[in-house]
């Protein structure tokens, strides 16, 4: 370290007295606000607000179509980076730009893409409707929805990753004879495992949170297809207040665990700071 | 070795002795179209049904084009102030140790896992008249919940983290001989900010801010509370599909949504190309 004179002591300390008072302004006090309005009424209306009927079906409903959205976009994120990282194949890079395309869609728009596809107007929808099985304004739309917006999350965590260890001990493994399943068990999903934890924290994160593209599909009917964001929209509206931030209060607190999971995934098994210097590095 | 090398043989560049080649690329294929590009296909088609007159048609009314507007200055005055803020809190996670500093670091990537919905009536009740920011700024004039101001708030709120998350790296990698070299040959603090640490530093901050423009301008959930929402004034586009959609006006609905896929996606392009340039450059140097 170089000496410092006091001109840039004098910088440094503005700096950091400056970036602390935006994050704080910025970042902390809507979070703080979230739990002074939920409290504002007393913990009695808190706690009846959570237990309501609403809000606990919501819940429900927000944690099934996370347990089904984030298992299949690991399935596809095993099968993706394994195929990426492993093969050398053409339109492998038009593949990955593929991959990151509903990052940059509007969740609205995600959300009218399948109305388009499985609405009444749409190509399926007339069919699907003569066999009565309904997608959108039903629970199959919200899941479809919720894996869309989630659909790169595991697969961009898995890809740096594994190309970053490369391919040896699987080869080592198959020249000495195991299995595929055996490959796969015994040495890819070890090595990835932190890796792919972390990003099916993000995806069940978002799964849990997503608000637009869920609410373009979700028909918005109480007690069957009102995920949690969804309950935080309507009781707003009906100037519930209590209600709706109770309902935010449990998404905030899922929203401060991602992060200290993911904290803590970082220092311990320091996935991320590897996969982040590889990705500069590639 | 194995006798056998996988069917798809063809597409492969170079052989492999690793299995499941044709089934992990085939799922990856049909999941991905089944998700993401037979669906977006279906808009395309419907927004651009009408041909070109159609689609300037749906797109050209007033209400339509000030949506259009408003999403795209206010998201642009968004991108602005996250990478203001963003640089600033990357160079200081970056160079500085303090007390504090991995809470800082940690809260840096809320508007990420804050769901939008949320974001938006807690930030919604902040800025308003009696909220805890809004009381100080309303005696002054100064109305942001509700106005113009107040989506361009909300659109920083989500835009910040992909400013912080794109340049901290860069400048935890960065050389610090080449600023002492500087500093030694009599340039100022400010010069070695100019002209050696922004150089560097320039093309993730640009990726950083046209993520985070992207990001803005498709926005949905943070920004309807605040907005208001007054057609023509704080309408976004987002907003204008949902409305058009609830009045059964499925052409206008993918007609616009096809104008701000054509932006996101012409965005996610250039960002590619440049990355990409800025690997064979790297190389190069390498």
């Amino acid at each position: 370290m170089t000496r410092q004179t006091p001109s840039e002591r004098l910088a440094r300390a503005t700096l950091i007295v400056l970036a602390c008072l935006l994050t704080g302004l910025f970042l902390i006090l809507p979070l703080v606000t979230v739990f002074a309005q939920a409290f504002a009424q007393g913990w009695k209306l808190y706690l009846a607000a959570i237990h309501s009927p609403d809000v606990l079906s919501a819940l429900k409903l927000t944690l099934v179509v996370a347990a089904v959205a984030v298992p299949l976009n690991v399935v596809f994120g095993i099968a993706a980076s394994w195929a990426i990282t492993r093969f050398d194949f053409h339109g492998k890079q038009l593949l990955v730009t593929l991959i990151d395309i509903p990052l940059a869609v509007s969740p609205v728009v995600a959300g009218l893409m399948y109305v388009e596809v499985f609405g009444l107007h749409g190509w399926l929808g007339p069919w699907l409707d003569a066999h009565n099985f309904h997608i959108i304004f039903a629970v199959p739309g919200i899941v479809l929805a919720t894996v869309f917006v989630t659909f790169p999350f595991v697969a961009r965590e898995l890809i740096p990753f594994m190309q970053a260890q490369g391919s040896d001990e699987e080869e080592a493994a198959v020249v000495l004879g195991a299995n595929p399943f055996s490959v796969f068990w015994r040495v890819t999903l070890p090595n990835i495992k932190w890796a792919l934890l972390y990003g099916a924290i993000l995806a069940a994160s978002r799964s849990i949170g997503e608000f637009g593209a869920v609410s373009v599909l979700s028909g918005h009917i109480r007690g069957r297809t009102t995920t949690l964001p969804l309950e935080v929209e309507m009781a707003y509206n009906e100037y519930n207040f209590t209600a709706a931030f109770a309902a935010a209060s449990l998404l905030t607190l899922a929203a401060i665990l991602t992060l200290t999971v993911k904290k803590i995934l970082e220092s311990t098994s320091g996935i991320h700071a590897h996969a982040e210097r590889e990705k500069d590095a590639a | 070795m194995p006798a056998r090398f996988p069917r798809t043989l063809s597409l492969l560049r170079r052989p492999s002795p690793l299995p499941g080649f044709g089934l992990s690329l085939g799922f990856t294929v049909a999941y991905l179209s089944a998700i993401v590009l037979i669906p977006l296909a279906a808009i395309l088609l419907r927004g651009l049904k009408g041909g070109w007159a159609g689609f300037t048609h749906a797109i050209g009314t007033p209400r339509v084009l000030a949506a259009c507007q408003i999403t795209v200055e206010s998201a642009l005055l968004a991108a602005l102030l996250s990478a203001i803020f963003g640089f600033l809190v990357a160079w200081v996670l970056a160079r500085y140790r303090f007390p504090g500093r991995s809470i800082v670091d940690a809260l840096i990537d809320l508007p990420f896992a804050l769901p939008t919905a949320v974001a938006g009536i807690s930030l919604t009740t902040l800025y308003t008249e009696s909220g805890w920011v809004g009381r100080f700024l309303e005696p002054h004039g100064i109305h942001i919940a509700f106005t113009r101001w107040g989506i361009v708030l909300a659109m920083s709120f989500v835009g910040s983290p992909f400013v912080v998350r794109t340049v901290q790296p860069v400048l935890e990698d960065l050389d610090r001989s080449m600023e002492e070299a500087a500093s030694s040959l009599g340039a100022s603090s400010w010069q070695i900010f100019a002209r050696v640490l922004l150089p560097v530093c320039l093309p993730a901050l640009v990726t950083g801010t046209a993520l985070a423009f992207a990001r803005a301008a498709g926005e949905y959930g943070s920004v309807i509370f605040i907005a208001g929402n007054m057609p023509m004034k704080t309408e976004i586009a987002a907003l204008l599909i949902v409305t058009k959609l609830e009045e059964y006006d499925y052409t206008g609905a993918a007609a616009i949504a096809v104008a701000m896929l054509v932006l996101s996606l012409t965005i996610m392009l250039a960002l590619n190309v440049l990355q990409s340039r800025i690997q064979r450059r790297e190389g190069k140097r390498g």
